[in-house]
């Protein structure tokens, strides 16, 4: 960053970036909900060239005790990237810019899991950068809060988060790689869009204090875009659950229809969206239904499914 | 180094907040005032340049060290720079002795992107032979007393070091010795909310209670160079803008007080050119 370098040419003469956006225009962005089957919740963002997984476990018991709080849960995010996400191989492993972003991430989302209902316990939050394209920190925030929420997690509200920053002389949007190296100033930003306060918020670069005043608000009102997407995509996976439920009629005939389990391994077969008809993740209707899933699962599922499920009672 | 947080009662927590948002704060200050601060530099003969800061019961020692060394490939024409942060065991008694922890890590990254980010020390001029051969900088900040607001007091010591750092030249047979140029004078300005009020320099009780925190990095022009928010919990839009607006009044305020003359370190070492 800094570096003005003349070649490049960030902004055309009718405002157009290197990759054709406005300045004011997100990358295409793509979010979903409940994509792993070991977790408690999980999520999958893609956000241009970035693809980010979060899973979160918990709340469950700390490991170093010492880091218990008698009071509340804790959050703590991991906040890694694979050695293949970026042009040059990274050397595995935390290193102190992901020690870093691990800290504010997860005192942002501190910010919004109701954390004194649990109390003596940890929620971990993973963050796996499969892929980096600069933005990374925001979409890992983006599908942390999703994954949260996959994880049934009572949360205040869903953080969104958005980059802003300089590049030729404007203030612009969710900067690519590119514009991150030849900008001249990035700043990710995170808010409570219920609150509207910011709950994370870093620059670097140069901008003057009526910059970052436009830069703010061209980031907040991303993150309310974002927001959207987030719960589309919480929505996205639990509304099929009902639907499916009242294809069903009701909860008890499902108890009875033992050839449930037999149409869901076609369902699979035919490559339906991902593991929705996975029955004991049908919890967030209430422990009943949980139960119910059991019951038919037990009875009726192949082998390997049965396998496949069994790894996850145990989680659960 | 991990720390561990004293354990404050509820009851001195509220007094904290109950006292802000009135205006006052525990130790007499008003809720935008710094505590004193002195600065001493050439502290340490081993080092290149050092700088002692004290920020009311806050101390840290700054050194900076210089040797030669390789570029690295993806930036040949540049030196390196790396900014460390120790909290040492005898800093505070919540502080356990081992490698750096996280907050450490977030100290030492956002003094170092203040520095870098404004220009202060650019890393072209740390160059001995294109591509081939760099000096490597070091700047190393020893934590001796803890009590709050280390973001400051370290990018204060950092830039005091930086200025009167002599380049070990003749140690290497690289020639003579002389001083690295300062080009811009970067001051950080730590802010905490405390209940519903925001005050500045925060000592360590106060960011202890604090419910956030929000770092910003000011230049000579009033620019913003960095900005890094802490601690769990949030800041409204207008709270941001309020404290941009007084991190720019702070930095010139400290700017004038630590420097004779702001202006001309950075004349100087344009003239020089």
């Amino acid at each position: 960053m800094g570096t003005d370098n003349q070649e490049i040419v960030l902004l055309d003469e009718k405002g157009r970036r290197l990759d054709g956006r406005l300045p004011g225009e997100l990358r295409p962005i793509k979010i979903m909900a409940g994509v792993l089957h070991r977790a408690d919740g999980s999520a999958y963002v893609e956000w241009g060239k970035n693809k980010v997984l979060a899973a979160v476990y918990g709340p469950r018991e700390v490991h170093p005790r010492h880091l218990q709080n008698p009071q509340r849960a804790i959050v703590q995010c991991r906040y890694n990237m694979a050695a293949f996400s970026v042009q040059d191989r990274k050397r595995p492993g935390p290193d102190r810019r992901s020690i870093e972003i691990s800290k504010v991430l997860s005192e942002a989302l501190e910010s919004v899991v109701l954390v004194e209902r649990f109390p003596r316990t940890t929620i971990d939050v993973y963050l796996e950068v499969l892929q980096a394209d600069a933005g990374t920190r925001c979409a890992a925030l983006t599908a942390a809060s999703v994954a949260l929420a996959d994880a049934g997690i009572p949360m205040r509200d869903l953080i969104p988060a958005c980059a802003v920053g300089k590049v030729g002389g404007k203030v612009v949007l969710d900067l690519f790689k590119e514009e991150d190296n030849l900008g001249e100033a990035d700043m990710p930003i995170a808010i409570i869009p219920r609150t509207g306060e910011l709950v994370l918020l870093q620059m670097d670069g140069k901008m003057t204090p009526e910059e970052v005043k436009e830069g703010l608000k061209m980031a907040y009102d991303a993150c309310k875009t974002i927001y959207e997407l987030q719960k589309k995509a919480l929505m996205e996976k639990y509304m099929v659950r009902t639907e499916e439920l009242l294809d069903k009629e009701t909860l008890q005939s499902a108890v009875e229809r033992t050839e449930i389990p037999s149409e869901k391994t076609e369902l699979l077969e035919e490559g339906a969206p991902e593991e929705a008809e996975a029955p004991e993740e049908e919890a967030p209707l209430g422990e009943e239904a949980e139960e119910v899933a059991e019951e038919t699962a037990e009875e009726e599922v192949p082998e390997t499914e049965l396998l496949e499920m069994g790894e996850e009672f145990m989680e659960g | 180094m991990r720390m561990h947080y004293n354990v404050i009662s509820e009851l001195t927590r509220e007094y904290i907040f109950r006292l802000a948002e009135k205006g006052k704060r525990r130790d007499g200050r008003v809720l935008d005032q710094f505590r004193d601060i002195t600065v001493e530099t050439g502290v340490i003969g081993t080092a290149e340049g050092s700088a002692r800061v004290r920020l009311g019961n806050t101390e840290v020692v700054v050194g900076i060290k210089m040797q030669p060394g390789e570029p690295y490939p993806d930036s040949p024409d540049k030196g390196v720079m790396t900014t460390n942060l120790e909290l040492i065991p005898m800093a505070s008694p919540f502080i356990e002795p081992g490698p750096p922890g996280a907050e450490a890590i977030e100290m030492a990254r956002v003094i170092d992107r203040g520095i870098r980010e404004s220009g202060a020390l650019p890393l072209e001029d740390l160059v001995i032979t294109p591509g081939e051969k760099v000096w490597v900088l070091f700047i190393d900040i020893h934590v001796l007393d803890y009590d709050g607001n280390l973001f400051d007091a370290g990018t204060i010591g950092a830039v005091k070091a930086l200025e009167t750092a002599v380049v070990p030249a003749e140690t290497y047979g690289l020639g003579e010795n002389h001083p690295l140029k300062l080009r811009e004078i970067p001051i950080s300005t730590t802010f905490v909310k405390l209940g519903k009020a925001i005050a500045v320099d925060p000592t360590a009780e106060e960011e202890n209670v604090a419910r956030s925190r929000l770092t910003v990095t000011t230049d000579l022009d009033g620019n913003i160079r960095a900005m890094q928010k802490g601690i769990g919990g949030g800041f409204s839009l207008q709270e941001v803008e309020e404290c941009i607006e007084k991190s720019i009044r702070f930095g010139r305020q400290l700017r004038s007080l630590l420097w004779e003359n702001p202006e001309m370190v950075i004349e100087r070492a344009g003239k020089e050119e």
